[in-house]
C-alpha cells in the first residue's frame, strides 16, 4: 500500500445522515450529516461540549440517536450496539484513557483479539492444543504491534503504573490489535508534551499508511489537525457549521467566529 | 540468589505464556504438590481432619468466588447457598443412583450449581457492586430457604439433615462413617489439585483476559466485542460450579452429614468473601493464602500456644484466638491492602533481584 506513496482515498465507507440526539432537554447532536471515505484521515473538531464525543459514541453504538442514519459499509442500520459495531470493524479509543488497568501491556492488547478467538471453552479449559496454537498465533500478531508502537519494554507491565503518554499508545496498541476498518480516535494527544504528540503523529500516519486503516479523529491541536487531516468536519453546539478541506475550513467565517467568538 | 531467572531464555511464545514462566516455581509447586501427597500418613487423623481438611475444602471455594468477585468484579454473598445446591444435589443423585460412583456425582453437582447461579447472576447486568452483593444475597436467604422447607431435598429424613450413605471407589470405602480421614483427604486433594490446575488455565486465556476487560472498564470491555451478559452469566456459572463441587465435597468428605441451615448460612458466605480479600482479589493463590489465615490461624492460637507452653484454658483461648485473629487481618490488610497474594507476589520480585535493591 505503502509503495505507491500516495494515499488512495476510496468510496465511502461510513455515511452520517441527519443524526439528532437529546438527553432529556439538553441537544448533543442537532441533524448531522457527513460521509468518511476509506483510506482517509478525517479530523472531528470543534469548541468544547460541540458533540464531538457523542458523535463518536453514536458511530460505535454507545448512544442511539432519536433520529438519523449510519450507513457503515453499505449496511444501514439505524440502533446498533458496541458489539455490532466491534463485529463489523470499528474500534476506538477513549479521551479519558479505557483500558484495563489491572493487566499487563500484552494482556490489554491481546483483548483487541478476542473477537477473532474461537476455539471453545472446553479447549480453553485445558488450555492444550488448539487453545494453546490459538493463542500463540494472537500472541504473535500482537507482538507486531507491540514492535510497530515500539513498547517492547512495557510488554509485561500492568498499565496501571504506565506514565500517561504510554497508556494512550498502548490503547492504541489495543484499538489496532482489532483490525478495524474504521478507528476513531478521541484526542489521541491530549495533553501530551511535543514529543509524545509527535511520535503520535508519525504512529496515526504510520497506521493510515501501512494498514490502509481509515481514521476519524478528534483533536484540539489545530496544527497537529491541518497536518494530519484529508477532510475535517466542525460541530458547534451540536451543529455542522463546516465540512471540507483543511484549507477549506481555517478560512471559514462560521468556524472562526466559533473557535475565536463572535460580538452579538 | 536461588531465585534468579539468569540463563532461561525463552525461544518460544508457548514457553513464554506458560502459567510459570520461571523455573523455580515450576520446582516449588511440584514440591509442595508432593508434599501434599507424601506427608499425611504420617500426620494425626486430627491434623489431617480439623487442618488439611477444611483448609483444602473453603481453599476451593475462595477460589470459586474469586473467580467471580476478583476477576469479574462482581461481588457476591450467596457463596454458601451455591455450596448448598452442590451438596444437595449430590445428596439427591447419589441416593437416587447409588450404583454410580459418589465421585461423578460430587463433580457434576457442581452443575446444579452453576445452573442456579446463573439465574441469579441475571441481575449483574443491570447493577453492580454493593447493589448486586444485596441481590446475591437475596440468592442466599431463598437457598436456605429451600434447603429448610423443602422435604424432598433431604429425602424426607426426620432429621431434616443430609445422611450421608456409605461409598467406595474400588473397594476402598471414601465416603461415609467407614472412610478413613486419610482416604478422604487424598480424594479431597486430587480434586482441589485439578480443579485448580482448571481455573488456572481459564484465567490464563481468553475466557480470564474477557473477565478482567469486564472488571476494569465494562465500557471498553464492551467495545471489544466482549458481550456483557454473556461474560458475566459465564462468571457466575464457573465460579457457582466451583462452590458447588466444594460444598459438595464439604458435606460429605468432611462434616460427614449435617444440617445445611446451619452449615451453609450467610456466616460461611462472609467468611468465604473475607478469605478472599484478605487473600488476594484476582489471584488463585490467594485463595489459599486466605484459607490458610482465616483457617488455620485460630487453630495455631488455639492449640499452638498451650503446646509451646502458653498457658491457656477453655474460654479465655477462645476469646483470645478471635481477638488475635482480628488484630492479624487487620495488620496484614494496612501492610498490603491488596491481599497476601501481593505481598507474596513483591517478595518474589525483591528477591529475584536481591542482594541488589534494582
Amino acid at each position: 500500500m505503502a509503495a505507491s506513496g500516495e494515499r488512495r482515498i476510496g468510496d465511502v465507507v461510513l455515511k452520517v445522515e441527519n443524526i439528532s440526539l437529546a438527553f432529556g432537554g439538553v441537544r448533543a447532536l442537532n441533524d448531522v450529516s457527513f460521509d468518511i471515505r476509506a483510506h482517509e484521515i478525517r479530523a472531528i473538531i470543534g469548541p468544547n461540549g460541540a458533540g464531538k464525543s457523542s458523535m463518536l459514541n453514536v458511530i460505535n453504538g454507545f448512544y442511539h440517536p432519536q433520529q438519523g442514519r449510519i450507513t457503515f459499509k453499505d449496511i444501514a442500520r439505524e440502533n446498533f450496539g458496541p458489539y455490532d459495531a466491534a463485529s463489523r470493524g470499528i474500534a476506538r479509543t477513549f479521551q479519558n484513557i479505557a483500558l484495563f488497568k489491572g493487566m499487563s501491556t500484552l494482556d490489554n492488547i491481546m483483548t483487541g483479539r478476542l473477537l477473532k478467538m474461537k476455539v471453545p471453552f472446553f479447549w480453553q479449559l485445558l488450555r492444550y492444543g488448539p487453545a494453546m496454537r490459538e493463542e500463540v498465533e494472537h500472541r504473535r500478531f500482537v507482538e507486531g504491534i507491540i514492535e510497530f508502537l515500539e513498547i517492547q519494554a512495557i510488554r509485561k507491565v500492568p498499565v496501571g503504573r504506565l506514565p500517561y503518554g504510554l497508556q494512550k499508545r498502548v490503547e492504541l496498541g489495543r484499538a489496532l490489535a482489532m483490525e478495524p476498518d474504521l478507528l476513531l480516535l478521541d484526542e489521541p494527544m491530549a495533553g501530551m508534551n511535543v514529543e509524545e504528540k509527535e511520535d503520535m503523529c508519525r504512529f496515526i500516519l504510520d497506521i493510515n499508511d501501512e494498514f490502509g486503516t481509515t481514521i476519524a479523529l478528534i483533536e484540539h491541536d489545530m496544527s497537529v489537525v491541518m497536518d494530519l487531516s484529508d477532510r475535517v468536519v466542525v460541530l458547534d453546539y451540536g451543529r455542522k457549521i463546516a465540512d471540507g478541506t483543511p484549507e477549506e475550513v481555517r478560512s471559514n467565517r462560521e468556524v472562526i467566529d466559533a473557535y475565536l467568538g463572535v460580538r452579538h | 540468589m536461588l531465585y534468579r531467572e539468569a540463563g532461561q531464555f525463552k525461544t518460544r511464545y508457548e514457553a513464554d505464556m506458560a502459567v510459570f514462566p520461571i523455573r523455580q516455581d515450576v520446582i516449588g509447586i511440584a514440591l509442595i504438590i508432593a508434599a501434599a501427597y507424601i506427608l499425611p500418613p504420617f500426620l494425626g487423623h486430627f491434623v489431617i481432619g480439623t487442618v488439611l481438611i477444611p483448609f483444602l475444602v473453603f481453599s476451593l471455594a475462595a477460589m470459586g468466588l474469586n473467580l467471580l468477585t476478583g476477576y469479574t468484579g462482581l461481588l457476591s454473598l450467596g457463596t454458601a447457598g451455591f455450596m448448598g445446591v452442590g451438596a444437595y444435589a449430590c445428596y439427591k443423585l447419589t441416593t437416587l443412583f447409588p450404583e454410580v460412583n459418589i465421585l461423578v456425582w460430587i463433580l457434576l453437582s457442581g452443575f446444579f450449581a452453576a445452573a442456579v447461579g446463573v439465574v441469579f447472576g441475571l441481575p449483574s447486568l443491570r447493577i453492580k457492586g454493593f447493589y448486586l452483593a444485596v441481590a446475591t444475597l437475596a440468592a442466599q436467604f431463598f437457598l436456605e430457604w429451600c434447603f429448610v422447607r423443602i422435604p424432598w431435598l433431604f429425602n424426607y429424613n426426620a432429621s431434616g439433615a443430609i445422611e450421608v450413605p456409605s461409598r467406595a471407589l474400588f473397594g476402598l470405602p471414601i465416603v461415609g462413617p467407614s472412610a478413613t480421614p486419610l482416604t478422604r483427604y487424598y480424594v479431597i486433594l486430587t480434586i482441589v489439585v485439578g480443579l485448580t490446575w482448571i481455573a488456572s488455565n481459564i484465567v490464563h486465556g481468553r475466557v480470564g483476559r474477557t473477565w478482567m476487560a469486564v472488571r476494569d472498564m465494562d465500557i471498553a470491555a464492551e467495545l471489544m466485542g466482549i458481550r456483557l451478559l454473556r461474560a458475566k452469566l459465564l462468571a457466575f456459572a464457573v465460579s457457582s460450579y466451583f462452590c458447588g463441587v466444594a460444598g459438595a465435597v464439604m458435606m460429605f468428605l468432611w462434616y460427614g452429614g449435617g444440617e445445611a441451615k446451619d452449615t451453609f448460612s450467610i456466616n460461611l458466605s462472609f467468611t468465604i468473601l473475607f478469605m478472599v480479600i484478605i487473600g488476594g482479589l484476582g489471584s488463585l493463590l490467594g485463595a489459599f493464602f486466605g484459607a490458610a489465615l482465616l483457617h488455620l490461624m485460630p487453630i495455631f492460637l488455639k492449640f499452638g500456644l498451650p503446646a509451646m507452653g502458653v498457658p491457656l484454658g477453655g474460654a479465655t483461648a477462645e476469646h483470645l484466638t478471635h481477638i488475635m485473629t482480628g488484630a492479624l487481618i487487620i495488620f496484614f490488610l494496612i501492610v498490603e491492602p491488596h491481599g497476601l497474594a501481593r505481598l507474596w507476589a513483591t517478595a518474589k520480585q525483591k528477591l529475584r533481584l536481591w542482594p541488589f535493591p534494582h
